[in-house]
């Protein structure tokens, strides 16, 4: 029966999702619904061959705490490369930062890389093959180990947590 | 009332628009230049994006949940596409600029390298 299950709907949250998303993107109907459920069920059926087994996030609580984090992260640093942008250029100390990974797992890496890349003055660039060291652009680099701690603690740290590796 | 609320929006949201296309003329090299644009309209689109959530819930009474996704969107995608210009021009050896700290880590970084060049 289970076997049955996961054949007819092998993603069932990412049917949810999809349905949810295609509810809000089209206002809604009948028609709608019925359309939007084709294809909740349809597309994870096409594509769940592709996906490899990925880390499961199990802690609610913490991705919102985490999500929320990002945010403000977000706003607040938005801020401070918008004023940056406007100080002259020769004021201005690019850098390359090398960040030691503590984790391996290929789903939360690209949670972190993410947001590296979203919390603006940080773009990550290149992982190392080894994935021991994720290399780092950054705007203005003041303080190389000060940087390194605070995507510890505000990113990785929760991560780890949240997908618990 | 809310005109002032979403006029207030429309005016942050550009003024952040307009750093972001500002830093992407005024920036030293290509790094630098990437985090202008694909940073400081994050907050700007958002911004105007909510704008935009005020104006239909004043016209209409209704909350509309689309810009919320597309913000949503934005989230998702935007990373992906500078982590793709930046490994695009590391790959094409576009030279950074000379006072860039750690500069001599190019080169590994391109090979996917650990720093020391283990």
């Amino acid at each position: 029966m289970a076997k049955v299950f996961n054949k007819l709907l092998p993603m069932p949250m990412h049917s949810l999702m999809l349905l949810i998303v295609w509810l809000l993107l089209n206002d809604f109907s009948v028609g709608h619904l019925v359309l939007g459920s084709f294809l909740a069920w349809l597309i994870p059926v096409l594509t769940f061959p592709y996906v490899d087994d990925q880390s499961k996030a199990r802690k609610p609580v913490k991705i919102v705490v985490y999500f929320l984090r990002l945010v403000r992260d977000i706003i607040q640093s938005n801020i401070e490369v918008a004023l940056r942008v406007m100080y002259p250029n020769r004021t201005l100390q690019p850098g390359i930062v090398a960040y030691p990974l503590s984790m391996k797992a290929e789903f939360p890496l690209t949670v972190l890389a993410s947001s590296v890349s979203l919390t603006p003055g940080t773009v990550s660039v290149e992982f190392s093959d080894d994935r021991r060291w994720l290399y780092i652009h950054v705007l203005h680099l003041q303080d190389e180990q000060k940087l390194i701690s605070e995507i510890r603690q505000r990113y990785e740290k929760p991560l780890r947590e949240i997908f618990s590796c | 009332m809310s005109d002032y609320l979403i006029a207030t929006l429309l005016i942050i949201g550009g003024l952040f628009i307009f750093v972001g296309s500002f830093g992407l003329l005024k920036l030293p090299d290509f790094y630098t230049r990437l985090h202008a644009p694909t940073k400081a309209t994050t907050l700007g689109i958002g911004a105007v994006l909510m704008a935009s959530v005020a104006a239909t819930a004043a016209r209409d009474g209704s909350f509309s949940v689309h810009e919320i996704v597309i913000s949503l969107f934005l989230f998702i995608t935007a990373p992906v596409s500078a982590n793709m210009l930046a490994k695009a021009a590391l790959h094409k050896k576009v030279p950074m600029r000379e006072n860039t700290r750690n500069r001599e880590l190019q080169k590994v970084m391109a090979e996917q390298k650990a720093p020391d060049g283990q």
